[in-house]
C-alpha cells in the first residue's frame, strides 16, 4: 500500500520542465495529496493561464504514479497560486541556478522592484522587461558584473 | 438560463483567443527583442485563459466536442468575442492602442467577475487578475512612453488613440445573452465599467500628454457574432491545420 508521504517523495522527483532544478513539490503546485480507498488524489494548481508545462507535468505525474497507484489527478484555479507557496529550499535552488527568487516591492507603472544579483549579490541592478523567457519570469541585468538574470517574478 | 451561460463564456473566450492569436503575430516582428517577448507573453497569458473558458464551455455543451473544437472547428457567425481585438495589429502604435483599451477594461471585468456568483467564473477570473495587471501596467507605461515621447512618436500613438476609439464603446455594452446573468448576478453589468474605464483612460492620457479622442462613429456586433471582415482571415490562419486534417495532433 503507497502511503501519502511516498506519493510526496515520488512527486519530488519530478521537476519542472522549464527550470529543471525545482520540483513541482518545490514550486508549490502540488495542492492536496491523499489517498482514498486505494486511490490516490492529487490536486495541481498552474502557476500561470498559459503554462506550457502544465500538460507534461500532468503526463509526468501519471506516469510516475500510475505503476504503483490508481491515480486520480485534478487541476484547481482557486485559490490562484502564489509564488509564497515555493518552498526555502526552492528559492535556493533557483539562485544556485542563477534566476533570483522572487522579491517583492511595489507593483504599478514605472515602478522596479530591487532584485538581487544572484550571481554576485549585488543590489545595483535593471529591470530590462517585466517580460522574460517564460510567463513566470521578468528580465533583468546586474549593473556591476552586468550579467544578465531572469528574476522568478513575485506572483501575489 | 444555461445556454446563456454557455454563450457569454463562449464571449470571454473567443475574445481572449482571437487578441492572443493576433498579439502572437508580432512573434519575431517586434521592434526590440524583448517587447517581441513581452507581447508574445502576453499573447501566452491571453490564450492561456482562453483555455481555461473553453474548458468550462464544453463541460457546459456537453455535446462531444472538447475545448480544441471549439476553438478550431466554429464559424466566423459563431464567434462572439469583441469586435475591437480583431482588428489588424497595424504598426506599434495601433497595436498598443487596442491592447490599453482592453486591458483597462479586462482588469475591471475580472475584479468584477471575482464577485459572481458562479463558482468556475469567478476561480478563472481570479487566476486571470493577477496576469492581467502585468498587462495593463505593461500597455499603460507604454502609451505614457509613445505620448510623452518624441513627436513622431506622439503623433503616431495620438493617431491610432483615435483610429481605434471606434471599437470601445462595445466593450461597455450588453448582449441579450447576459442580461439574465446579470439579474442573477453570475455575469457583471458591463455598463457599469463605464465610468471607472473612462477614468483610467484620461488619467493615462493625460499623464501621456495626449487627447480623449471626440466621440464619433462608433461600432459594435462582435458580442453577437456581425464581424467585421478581418475576423474571417484571422480563423483562416488560426483553423487552416485542423480544417484540413481533422485531428491531426503534434
Amino acid at each position: 500500500m503507497v502511503t501519502i508521504d511516498e506519493i510526496w517523495q515520488k512527486l519530488e522527483e519530478i521537476s519542472d520542465p522549464e527550470i529543471p532544478v525545482l520540483s513541482i513539490v518545490d514550486l508549490g503546485i502540488v495542492r492536496v495529496v491523499d489517498v482514498k480507498e486505494g486511490v490516490a488524489h492529487v490536486v495541481i494548481t498552474p502557476t500561470y493561464s498559459g503554462c506550457p508545462a502544465m500538460n507534461v507535468i500532468e503526463e509526468e505525474i501519471q506516469s510516475k504514479l500510475t505503476p504503483f497507484i490508481k491515480l486520480d489527478l485534478s487541476t484547481q484555479l482557486s485559490p490562484a497560486w502564489t509564488t509564497d507557496w515555493m518552498s526555502e529550499a526552492g528559492k535556493e535552488k533557483l539562485k544556485a541556478y542563477g534566476i533570483a527568487p522572487p522579491v517583492d516591492g511595489p507593483g504599478g507603472m514605472f515602478s522596479e522592484v530591487k532584485v538581487p544579483c544572484p550571481r554576485c549579490d549585488s543590489s545595483n541592478t535593471k529591470l530590462v522587461s517585466q517580460f522574460g523567457s517564460t510567463a513566470c519570469k521578468s528580465f533583468y541585468q546586474c549593473n556591476d558584473c552586468f550579467e544578465p538574470f531572469d528574476h522568478f517574478k513575485c506572483h501575489r | 438560463m444555461k445556454n446563456e451561460l454557455i454563450d457569454y463564456v463562449l464571449h470571454l473566450a473567443d475574445t481572449s483567443l482571437i487578441l492572443g492569436q493576433r498579439l502572437g503575430e508580432w512573434c519575431g516582428h517586434a521592434f526590440v527583442l524583448e517587447q517581441d517577448i513581452a507581447i508574445t507573453n502576453i499573447s501566452l497569458d491571453l490564450i492561456g485563459q482562453s483555455r481555461s473558458l473553453y474548458q468550462y464551455a464544453a463541460e457546459l455543451l456537453n455535446d462531444g466536442r472538447d475545448e480544441d473544437a471549439l476553438c478550431m472547428m466554429r464559424n466566423e457567425r459563431e464567434f462572439k468575442n469583441l469586435l475591437l481585438v480583431e482588428i489588424p495589429n497595424g504598426d506599434f502604435a495601433q497595436t498598443l492602442a487596442r491592447q490599453f483599451y482592453f486591458d483597462v477594461y479586462h482588469e475591471l471585468q475580472c475584479q468584477a467577475l471575482l464577485n459572481s456568483k458562479d463558482e468556475r467564473l469567478k476561480a478563472i477570473a481570479e487566476k486571470s487578475l493577477k496576469e492581467v495587471r502585468y498587462h495593463v501596467t505593461w500597455s499603460a507605461e507604454w502609451v505614457i512612453r509613445l505620448g510623452d515621447g518624441t513627436q513622431e512618436s506622439h503623433d503616431r500613438i495620438q493617431k491610432s488613440i483615435n483610429e481605434v476609439w471606434m471599437w470601445t464603446e462595445e466593450l461597455m455594452s450588453t448582449a441579450p445573452y447576459e442580461k439574465e446573468l446579470i439579474e442573477k448576478g453570475i455575469a457583471p453589468d458591463s455598463s457599469s465599467f463605464k465610468i471607472p474605464w473612462m477614468n483610467k483612460v484620461k488619467e493615462i492620457l493625460k499623464e501621456a500628454t495626449l487627447t480623449l479622442p471626440a466621440d464619433e462613429t462608433k461600432q459594435s456586433g462582435g458580442k453577437v457574432g456581425t464581424h467585421t471582415e478581418f475576423l474571417g482571415y484571422i480563423l483562416a490562419d488560426l483553423q487552416h491545420i485542423q480544417r484540413s486534417y481533422p485531428g491531426l495532433k503534434w
